[in-house]
């Protein structure tokens, strides 16, 4: 992966796999303290004690079509590599939250990437399920719900090409706001 | 700035023609599928999947409608596109980037001819 957005789409997509009707995004991004921190919080059916000790090593899979998982592994490694940590709790029945923090002037740290365009393809590929983005960049903070969205959109679906396009300019902008404030 | 206000505004818009965009699903559409497991996204499967849906939106088709699946099971081929014909034909594009995505639109989906040079059979 070559952005941290690539990998919240990715890791995003576990929660939506595991039937998450509702799944938060929260980056704080924070120049005095140097991080990037992303939380991924989702209440999907969540994973036993056991299977969650292995969980970030690569054989650890419920996939059948291949024999290693590599998401979860992946993203630790692009986390750790920054001199950062990683970490992901879950429970049976209620859900999981991967926190990842990346030292934001490391040489390692990926760029964050097109966030806008990995909520679009979230809310494009689960149309049932609530996603929720807050993005605080010094303490100024961008938020975009779906849950929101829908009560606009009452009957529309929220799939629809020209919705979409409405949301991936929202959030853009949304974003380039918070990050220009501060200057 | 994009507001709020001007959802409402694409909300009424489309409420007015509700069935001018033929449902996703519908019989008679073209569905393609963008493979989106963890490879495929390393591939770049987003960007691809991106540039169909705003050359859809852009274009104004109403025939065609992408989603998204997990692993197709052809990580080297990454990223996947399959396009599922209304008469029941599918056509598998490899190794796929966001100017072939925006060919496959416009030369397949909107034209009918396949784009021979991106499909599986072509990758000896
Ligand atoms: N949010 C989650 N809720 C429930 N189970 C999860 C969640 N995230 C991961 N898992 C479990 O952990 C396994 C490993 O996840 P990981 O993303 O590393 O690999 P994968 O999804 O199996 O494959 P890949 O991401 O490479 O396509 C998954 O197969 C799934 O069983
Ligand atoms: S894991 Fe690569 S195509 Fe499925
Ligand atoms: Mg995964």
């Amino acid at each position: 992966m070559t952005e941290l957005s690539l990998h919240i789409l990715d890791i995003v997509k576990n929660s939506t796999k595991a039937g998450a009707a509702l799944v938060e995004v929260d980056i704080t991004e924070s120049t005095a303290r140097n991080v990037i921190e992303i939380t991924i919080t989702d209440n999907g059916c969540g994973m036993d004690e056991e299977f969650l000790k292995g969980v970030t090593d690569p054989f650890k899979t419920t996939r059948t079509t291949r024999k290693v998982g590599m998401g979860l592994s992946l993203f630790k490694t692009a986390a750790e590599l920054t001199g950062g940590t990683f970490d992901i709790t879950s429970k049976v029945g209620e859900g999981t939250v991967v926190k990842a923090v990346f030292v934001r002037d490391s040489i390692d740290r990926q760029p964050l990437g097109d966030m806008a365009s990995t909520m679009v393809t979230l809310v494009s590929g689960s149309e049932s399920t609530d996603f929720v983005y807050r993005h605080d960049f010094n303490g100024n903070v961008f938020e975009f719900s779906t849950v929101q969205v829908k009560e606009i959109l009452g009957d529309v679906a929220i799939n629809t090409p020209e919705v979409l396009a409405w949301i991936n300019g929202y959030i853009e902008e949304g974003l380039q706001e918070i990050v220009a404030e501060n200057i | 700035m994009k507001s709020l206000a001007e959802l409402e505004q694409i909300r009424n818009r489309m409420a007015n023609k509700i069935n001018v965009r033929n449902e996703a699903g519908e019989e008679g559409n073209t569905r393609i599928v963008v493979g989106m497991a963890t490879c495929g996204i390393a591939a770049g499967a987003r960007p691809v999947l991106t540039a169909m849906m705003e050359e859809i939106e852009k274009r104004n088709i109403t025939n065609a409608y992408v989603t998204q699946t997990g692993c197709v099971g052809m990580c080297k081929y990454e990223p996947i596109v399959e396009v599922y014909g209304a008469d029941g034909t599918k056509t598998t594009y490899i190794k796929m980037d966001a100017a072939k995505a925006v060919r496959v639109i416009n030369e397949h989906i909107v034209n009918g001819n396949v784009v021979a040079e991106f499909t599986i059979g072509s990758d000896k």
